[in-house]
């Protein structure tokens, strides 16, 4: 006795076990379903959350001069400073605490380096900041300094060391930038490896350019030489200057004009355009930036806005043209521009020292606030566009040579993804006008990603469209037939048989309708026309033939037969038109049909084109929704059928009044369902068309879907960057469309199971 | 007229017109890749084409016609071709003249109206080789060590080198593989001057043996003379076949049929993958749906068995309801996206963290692998195991339950004495369509581990023998990758008929068998029902 209760206490035990294991088992389900769900949305979310700015360190620091210039390291560990005096001196951001004990050791705040930049009877006059890290120091004497403070990393035994130094990447003699050596009032550079340019005006009023031509290459050897040019151009004074880094242009504004001139001609410096905003009343502008890559020049104004300028082709050549305008402040006018090295973001900054952070090409408010009290003495964005540094002077001390440093984390990594940029018109820069493109790799460096996700969901909907006008009538009408009309016997053998479709592996139909399929259809496309009269017409002349045989050859081959008879006959049309097609190719069309689609219809022709993918699609479509609309059409009580038919109905009336009306829910599903299949279909899309991202509906021309985009892209995508999250997007948006398809279909089909039961 | 109209019958005609459409469709498709496929293995007839060409120069074509279509007149017009003007077509052949080395294209178009003279000489010989392709043309000469030796000493000869190419292959892979799969381990391990001297000698010897047989292989030679009379010297080392197709009998024919369908399974692909076998390709499938099985048939047992006997009828329920059905139409992409990030760089990422550290920065598991590959597919076949499995069970009568609880057993033990052994032909079946789905799957494979040429099998002689890290080939991603990525699609596409071929026999061949077993098992039921 006792013995079996304890094997019954082991036995329940077992149970409630069991039933625990095939519990969780079966919530599993749920659970992967949300888990994919969840780990899309976890990977989609940084693109949509907005920058942030967290103050990261703030040490004192001692100048007897005002500080002019300020810059980070890649790594935000040290930080150097300019002042007025021409001295530079580098501070320690980052205690580098694996050093602590040994000489290395640096922690924070310490003054690592001070290098006096400029000869003892020189003076500085101004502080121009260029390109990479390049600070030209220019004197009241006219003459120019270039320095580069940089940081190396060393290694001792595995701990990193980060060494500054200044270097003069130009030699450290003095520079002449004017040929006549006069005093220069406003000056801009920029600088490759085969020459610098500078662009200057003087104190008598001359514009000038200087290039400097390397001799071999400025990498190796600083050795150049000079040619003086000068520009035309009449101005009392002159504002800002500014040089783009390919050195093909320079913007001069003087009061609320900007003058561009091309500078690529060797021998004369011509005007190009001229930039003039259109102002309020009193508004002036009040500084001005180039973006990032030269393109685009932002001009910040005193009623606190920045509008963005960049060249379009129109009728009359390149013209420069306002393209947005973000208003960064509401009350206070824009004393400064900082633009980023390789984004097109920029910040902007008020006297108040009220800043903001902006994104151009998505048109992109990311970020708003006051670091500060006042306005800072200077400011820098570290190379990494993950930092800023702020010098801010502390008012209080008795002879003002006290500076806070502040070091600030941004949290900034996809300013150019937006819900609008995903969605809307974007107008990328030299594109005429807004469009919608998606164009992700390009082979240049300073290229802008081009994230619309219009091109590749009208791509999508148009596969899915042309699949589905072919599947729909082939599966329905083959549903309705094999459902209502066909014998037991042979029913059992054709579905089967259809429904074997259903298992080929798309990649073969996809193989198929790349390298069989484009190029028949390309070469017979009359053809294609004539099989949709034919097939139809072959069909209804056999009809009418049977009609009219005399009543014992009916007996013989009964109408249950008809798919069966048509097999032949549809052979017959199919073969008939494609030896028709090249008479009707030469008659009609010229001898070949795709130049006269080319050239006299005017629309452009694709071997891989949407017919192809409709028709290969379409194959792949039709097993899904026939199998399912047969099964509805087939689970329709029988006692209704009969009662229709009790009640004189022909077939046909009792079919379409009865059968297809009580079944319709059970067919729409199935369409929805092979809806989501054909949105969701990835190889026979790659295989089939060009893979070209285009907004037409053209039958004869290819589009780029969802899902092949994200074959195409994902393997070569950077994890973590704003393709790869992106493409996850495009998943996600699949995974949600296939889920309302499914998730509907589901419903009814649920509803018409308890319907029908209840009959 | 009218009345026939009125009576429906010409739409229900139209409507069996769907039918045949989709019968046409089908079998058209089976057929198509069938014709195609085998007609590979089929040994052609070489032909000689005398050429005469528009400026009266002739030529002598060797190879096999490999398709034939007619072309408009109009489209040569251009040319200074000169044809019957009253003829509306002309036809071409597309013949395949190998000889690589020789002419840049093997691949050219004659106009029938050009060919002279057409023939099919004895004396033709098709040469498979391991580089550069196929060879046409006319043996001259036979020489063993420079010395020339009868026609007759082919044969001989070939097997020698056979022979010898198979040594020379396992040394490489399984002896030489091992040493190199070793000192990389030590590598990793930091022990390299523990054993690194004695693999070091063992791998020298190895070599030398491996130089000696390849100075043995390279022994004999084959001049051939080209179709413009060039004549070619092949050494026996590359030679793969030499055969004499007009030679050969019907019977010959078959038997060669066989044989190269036989070598196509077990060979290894040449020339990137446009010539030679699939073997890696079809291992790589078998073993990533196995493994994939493996996974997926327990969890897709127990969520059927919950939803069919332990669901109440609740919310939940239906929502586990709809998760099934969303899991089974989620496009397979996305379970490609799902698998790249959250198995191979999350899942995969964290592992490499903890017990591969020592390779980082390369990846272990954290990159696309035969592992993730299975358990993504996984994750996609299972709707397809639930809704099978659950069929089988909804198909068992309740008086089995009824029966076996009132005798006093647990529910548990209903289950595993009763209900599971009643429906594992139904699991069989859910399992089988799970395999021949996850066959024929490649969009999510191309994310999360397929490759295009995978230098090691996952599964070879080194321990752990069986490497879930690796890549692995995949006979889908195959035909997308020789069908569209490769240089010479034109030469290719035969082949990539073959391998559909393959695939689709396979899974066709799996989706039958779960038919009729799900069919007798329905039988089986009905019959328990009276």
């Amino acid at each position: 006795m006792a013995l079996a209760t304890k094997s019954a206490g082991i036995r329940q035990l077992k149970n409630s076990l069991a039933q625990w294991l095939i519990t969780l088992g079966g919530i599993g389900v749920l659970f992967t379903l949300i888990l994919i769900f969840m780990y899309l949305l976890y990977v989609i979310k940084p693109i949509f959350d907005s920058a942030t700015v967290e103050p990261l360190a703030n040490i004192s620091i001692e100048s007897s001069s005002p500080i002019l210039v300020t810059g980070v390291d890649e790594l935000k560990e040290l930080a150097y400073i300019i002042n007025e005096q021409g001295v530079i001196d580098f501070y320690q951001l980052k205690d580098n605490k694996a050093f602590i004990g040994s000489e290395e050791h640096q922690a924070v705040g310490n003054n690592l380096l001070s290098i006096e930049l400029l000869a003892a009877n020189e003076t500085l006059k101004q502080l121009i900041s260029s390109g990479v890290d390049h600070q030209l120091l220019l004197t009241e004497q006219g003459y120019v300094h270039l320095i580069r403070p940089t940081f190396t990393a060393s290694y001792q035994d595995d701990l990193r060391e980060i060494i500054p130094h200044v270097i003069y990447p130009l030699g450290e003699d003095v520079l002449v930038v004017d040929e006549q050596e006069q005093m220069i009032e406003k000056l801009a550079f920029m600088k490759n490896d085969e020459q610098a340019m500078f662009v200057g005006f003087t104190q008598d009023g001359r514009l000038i350019k200087t290039t400097l031509v390397a001799e071999d290459d400025f990498s190796y050897d600083a050795e150049y030489e000079a040619i003086y040019q000068e520009i035309n151009f009449s101005a009392a004074d002159v504002d800002d200057i500014l040089i783009t880094p390919d050195m093909d242009m320079a913007f001069v504004r003087s009061g609320n004009q900007v003058s561009v001139f091309s500078l690529d001609d060797e021998y004369s410096v011509d005007l190009k355009d001229k930039i003039i905003p259109n102002l309020a009343n009193d508004e002036i502008i009040t500084s001005m930036a180039l973006l990032s890559g030269g393109s685009s020049l932002l001009i910040g104004t005193s009623g606190g806005e920045v509008s963005q300028w960049f060249e379009i082709s129109t009728v009359n050549g390149r013209v420069f043209k306002q393209v947005r305008t973000f208003s960064a402040s509401s009350s206070e006018a824009i004393s400064q521009i900082y633009t980023e090295q390789f984004r097109k973001s920029f910040y902007t900054i008020t006297p108040s020292g009220e800043m903001g952070l902006f994104y151009t090409t998505s048109h992109a408010d990311l970020w708003r606030g006051q670091l500060i009290d006042s306005r800072p003495s200077t400011m820098a964005i570290a190379p990494r566009a993950d930092g800023l540094i702020l010098i801010s002077p502390v008012q209080s001390t008795v002879n003002n040579n006290t500076f806070n440093l502040l070091l600030f984390a941004v949290e900034n990594e996809h300013p150019e993804v937006t819900w609008q940029a995903l969605w809307q018109e974007v107008w990328y820069e030299g594109y005429p006008e807004p469009d919608y493109i998606w164009q992700s790799t390009s082979g240049t460096d300073d290229f802008e990603g081009k994230f619309s996700l219009v091109p590749i969901t009208f791509g999508t909907m148009k596969a899915a469209f042309y699949a589905m006008l072919f599947a729909v009538p082939i599966a329905l009408t083959a549903a309705i037939y094999t459902a209502y009309f066909m014998t037991p016997g042979l029913r059992k053998k054709v579905k089967p048989t259809i429904e074997m479709m259903e298992a080929l592996p798309t990649v073969i139909l996809g193989f198929l309708a790349g390298l069989w399929l484009a190029p028949i259809i390309e070469n017979y496309l009359p053809a294609i026309g004539l099989l949709l009269i034919f097939l139809p017409l072959s069909t209804l002349l056999t009809a009418l033939a049977w009609h009219n045989l005399p009543k014992e050859w009916k007996n013989k081959i009964p109408e249950t037969w008809a798919p069966i008879l048509l097999i032949p006959v549809m052979i017959l049309a199919a073969y008939s038109a494609f030896s028709l097609s090249p008479i009707l190719e030469s008659y009609f069309f010229g001898g070949d049909v795709r130049q006269f689609i080319t050239n006299d219809i005017g629309i452009s022709f694709d071997q891989r084109n949407a017919l192809v993918v409709g028709i290969a699609m379409g194959f792949a479509v039709i097993p899904t929704i026939f199998s399912m609309a047969e099964d509805a059409i087939f689970s329709v009580p029988g006692h209704l059928t009969s009662g229709s038919l009790a009640l004189g109905a022909t077939q046909w009336q009792t079919l379409v009044k009865v059968i297809l009306l009580t079944a319709s829910p059970g067919i729409f599903s199935a369409v929805m369902m092979g809806l989501g299949r054909a949105v969701g279909e990835t190889m026979i899309v790659l295989m089939a068309t060009g893979n070209t991202p285009i907004l037409d509906w053209s039958i004869f021309q290819g589009m780029r879907t969802l899902a092949a985009n994200i074959a195409v892209e994902m393997p070569e995508s950077e994890v973590g960057s704003s393709h790869y999250r992106i493409l996850f997007l495009a998943a996600f948006v699949l995974f949600v469309f296939t889920f309302i398809f499914n998730t509907v279909a589901e419903f009814i089909r649920q509803h018409l199971r308890a319907k029908y039961s209840s009959m | 007229m009218n009345s026939w109209f009125k009576s429906g019958s010409p739409w229900v005609w139209l409507s069996a017109g769907g039918v045949s459409i989709s019968l046409i469709s089908v079998l058209g498709l089976l057929w198509l890749i069938a014709s195609r496929g085998l007609s590979y293995f089929w040994p052609a007839q070489i032909v000689q084409f005398e050429m005469l060409d528009e400026h009266g120069v002739k030529s002598v074509v060797i190879g096999e016609i490999y398709d034939r279509e007619s072309i408009p007149t109009e489209q040569l017009a251009h040319t200074t071709i000169k044809l019957d003007p009253n003829q509306e077509t002309v036809e071409r052949l597309l013949i395949k003249t190998g000889n690589r080395e020789l002419v840049s294209l093997d691949f050219r178009w004659l106009l029938v109206p050009q060919i002279i003279k057409q023939s099919t000489p004895e004396n033709l010989v098709v040469i498979e080789r391991r580089t550069n392709g196929n060879f046409y043309g006319v043996i001259e000469t036979l020489k063993l060590d420079g010395e020339v030796v009868e026609l007759s000493q082919l044969t001989v000869l070939l097997e020698r080198v056979e022979y010898f190419q198979e040594q020379i292959d396992d040394l490489q892979k399984a002896d030489i593989g091992a040493i190199n799969y070793q000192l990389e381990r030590l590598r990793l391990k930091e022990r390299k001057h523990l054993l690194d001297d004695t693999l070091k000698a063992q791998y020298t010897q190895l070599e030398k043996k491996l130089m000696a047989l390849r100075h043995e292989i390279a022994r004999d030679q084959l001049t051939v003379r080209a179709m413009d009379g060039q004549v070619v010297t092949i050494n026996f080392e590359d030679v793969l076949a030499v055969t004499f197709n007009n030679q050969l009998s019907t019977f010959d024919k078959v038997g060669l049929f066989f044989s190269q369908i036989g070598g196509f399974i077990v060979d290894d692909p040449r020339e990137a993958n446009t010539e030679g076998g699939v073997f890696p390709a079809i291992f790589g499938t078998v073993l990533m749906v196995l493994l994939m099985t493996v996974i997926v048939s327990p969890f897709g047992v127990i969520a059927a068995i919950y939803l069919h006997e332990y669901a109440g009828n609740n919310a939940l329920t239906k929502l586990l309801r709809i998760s099934v059905i969303n899991l089974a139409g989620v496009p397979s992409i996305v379970y490609g996206v799902f698998g790249l990030g959250f198995f191979v760089y999350m899942v995969g990422g964290s592992l490499d963290q903890l017990f591969y550290s020592e390779t980082l920065p390369s990846p272990t598991f954290g990159t696309p692998g035969v592992m993730w590959s299975a358990i993504t597919l996984a994750i996609l076949t299972l709707p397809v195991v639930i809704v099978s499995t659950e069929e089988g069970l909804s198909r068992i009568p309740s008086a089995m339950r009824h029966g076996s609880l009132a005798l006093g057993a647990t529910k548990a033990e209903t289950l595993w004495r009763i209900i599971l052994p009643i429906a594992s032909p139904a699991i069989m079946t859910g399992i089988i369509l799970a395999i021949a789905r996850a066959a024929g799957e490649v969009a999510p494979l191309m994310l999360v581990g397929v490759v295009k040429m995978a230098p090691n099998l996952p599964l070879d002689g080194n321990f752990p023998f069986l490497h879930l890290d690796r890549k692995f080939m995949h006979l889908g991603f195959h035909i997308y990758d020789v069908g569209f990525q490769s240089p010479n699609v034109e030469a290719a596409r035969p082949l990539v008929y073959a391998t559909a071929f393959l695939l689709i026999t396979i899974i066709v061949a799996l989706n039958m068998t779960a038919v009729s077993i799900r069919n007798k098992l329905r039988e089986k039921y009905k019959m328990l029902e009276h």
